[in-house]
């Protein structure tokens, strides 16, 4: 029996009369990877937003590590890491640069920064590349070195917006390789948005799929593949199922062309 | 109760230096810019400055025209390093390192004020540049150490000033394209509705009016009197650096709230 870590309630956003997020409740478990489906545009993003007190919610409530996302912010600041969509390391300074910078930030004694960031490095299989701008760095590397930093500070929840877009199947293997290491070692629960339905099915205990700002579909791979009956339904057959197949319900100009740049800059 | 209080403010002037030192950090990985940087206010100095000085149109008292405008165009090349930060902040929200920041633990104003103080180090390069200009052309400083500290004060306070209100903008605009615009219609008024190229007491009385309600104004005559060998301010030292530093504290305060707005 685990806590949970990560508790929603009714979490609700809009934007004028649009609803991007719908009352999503769900809560995750300590230590698990929780997987947030959807078509362009569902609300995953802004999900993680609100999660990340990075925006408030219209309504609803949330709580990340036992602190609310309204009230203590700082708390819950402090309990996680956020690998953004977007690229969020700095071209312009040295991967171990990138690394210093947040293990100053995030107040880590000292002593400890130096041993951290040496760790985090060999940790991301960056051990050589520490010394050398990130603006030099391919893709996966710059993906692997953005999770060295979000998880410097050892956060209880690791929230991860599209880790995978944009890279090579090897790049993408070797991400999640360190991911999984991330959590066997240190427990940390994982909570990430994606479009490839394969990482879902090997890498996540639970997935919630959302479409137009509501949560239709909350379980294990195997529990949602068994929700549609007979035959023997693929992960891709649930995602239509829950997700619509509606082709214009997805996302907005904006997202679509900083998708694509993010993709651009890591490929 | 002392260590409750004093820790927030420790942790605080921490973070601030913290994000100025990665801030210069970069500029060590490609101090290009600093060099192109000291082309413009070469020109003013070299060219614009040299011909009006020698029209002998300008009347700007005892002191000679290129020893007035050496101060007004330090005062402008810290403006423009400073007003374009903007752009730098728009272009780290695109990417999401704005967002990666914001969801840490560290103060919005230590962000915001971080900054601000990389802008001020800018401006300190633009200092160098201008007293290696004006000793070429032979303007007349005034060298004591108290002065140029000083000088260095204001160049800090009036970038971290110009570089917060540029940050505030982009929190409203957003996009590149929208900012380069506004930075536009901005920079400019602010530069001539000042004392920087020429004495306020030629302007029409509206303008006069305007350029008192500029923090440009009381930057450019804190810099000129400290500056220059035997000038006396307008205003009253006292009042400059007031004007100065209670306008960098509002719009530090203002832009820690706006900078929240560049993550959604």
């Amino acid at each position: 029996m685990s806590d949970s870590v990560l508790d929603i309630k009714a979490l609700t956003r809009r934007f004028g009369t649009f609803t991007a997020v719908d009352a999503l409740t769900l809560s995750v478990d300590a230590g698990k990877v929780f997987g947030l489906l959807g078509s362009n545009g569902a609300g995953k993003t802004t999900t993680i937003k609100m999660l990340t007190t990075l925006l408030p919610p219209t309504s609803g409530e949330a709580f990340v590590a036992g602190c609310s996302i309204l009230t203590q912010t700082v708390g819950v600041r402090r309990a996680i890491g956020y690998v953004p969509q977007a690229v969020s390391v700095d071209g312009s300074l040295t991967g171990y640069e990138n690394l210093l910078i947040f293990a100053k930030l995030y107040d880590l004694p000292h002593r400890e920064q130096q041993k951290r960031i040496r760790e985090a490095l060999e940790f991301m299989g960056l051990s050589g590349d520490g010394g050398r701008l990130v603006g030099e760095y391919s893709g996966g590397m710059v993906r692997r070195l953005e999770i060295a930093q979000s998880t410097l500070h050892r956060p209880r929840v690791l929230f991860l917006d599209e880790p995978t877009v944009g890279l090579d199947p090897i790049a993408r293997d070797a991400v999640w390789k360190h991911l999984m290491n991330l959590k066997a070692s240190y427990g940390t629960t994982l909570f990430f948005t994606t479009h490839y339905l394969e990482e879902v099915d090997s890498y996540c205990d639970r997935i919630a799929i959302m479409h137009l700002g509501k949560m239709t579909a909350l379980g294990t791979s195997r529990e949602l593949k068994d929700s549609l009956g007979v035959g023997a339904p693929t992960l891709n057959d649930v995602f239509i199922h829950y997700a619509g197949t509606n082709l214009d319900s997805g996302g907005s100009f904006h997202d679509v062309t900083s998708e694509r740049a993010t993709a651009q800059r890591l490929g | 109760m002392i260590t409750t209080l004093i820790y927030p403010i420790f942790s605080f002037i921490e973070k601030t230096l913290v994000i100025t030192e990665f801030e210069l950090r970069k500029l060590r990985h490609d101090f290009t810019e600093l060099i192109t940087r000291a082309l413009q206010p070469a020109l003013w100095m070299v060219i614009f400055g040299q011909v009006f000085a020698h029209s002998g149109v300008m009347h700007t008292g005892n002191i000679p025209y290129l020893d007035f405008i050496a101060p007004g165009i330090l005062a402008q090349s810290v403006l423009f390093v400073a007003i374009f930060y903007g752009i730098n902040v728009i272009w780290e929200r695109d990417l999401g390192i704005v967002q990666k920041f914001l969801a840490s633990p560290a103060p919005r104003a230590a962000l915001v004020l971080g900054k601000g103080f990389s802008a001020g180090t800018r401006g300190l390069s633009q200092a160098l540049i201008i007293y290696g200009l004006s000793l070429l052309l032979g303007v007349k400083l005034n060298w004591s150490p108290l002065a140029l500290l000083n000088v260095m004060v204001t160049v800090m306070l009036a970038a971290t000033l110009f570089s917060t209100f540029s940050l505030i903008i982009a929190c409203i605009v957003k996009t590149r394209e929208r900012f380069m615009g506004v930075g536009q219609v901005l920079t400019m008024p602010l530069f001539f509705a000042s004392n920087a190229i020429y004495p306020t007491a030629i302007m029409p009385a509206w303008l006069r009016t305007i350029s008192h309600l500029n923090p440009l104004t009381y930057v450019v005559d804190a810099l000129r009197t400290f500056m220059l060998a035997g000038s006396v301010s307008s205003f009253g030292l006292g009042r400059d650096y007031a004007v100065i530093l209670l306008t960098t504290i509002f719009l530090v305060i203002v832009g820690a709230r706006m900078y929240p707005r560049l993550a959604t």
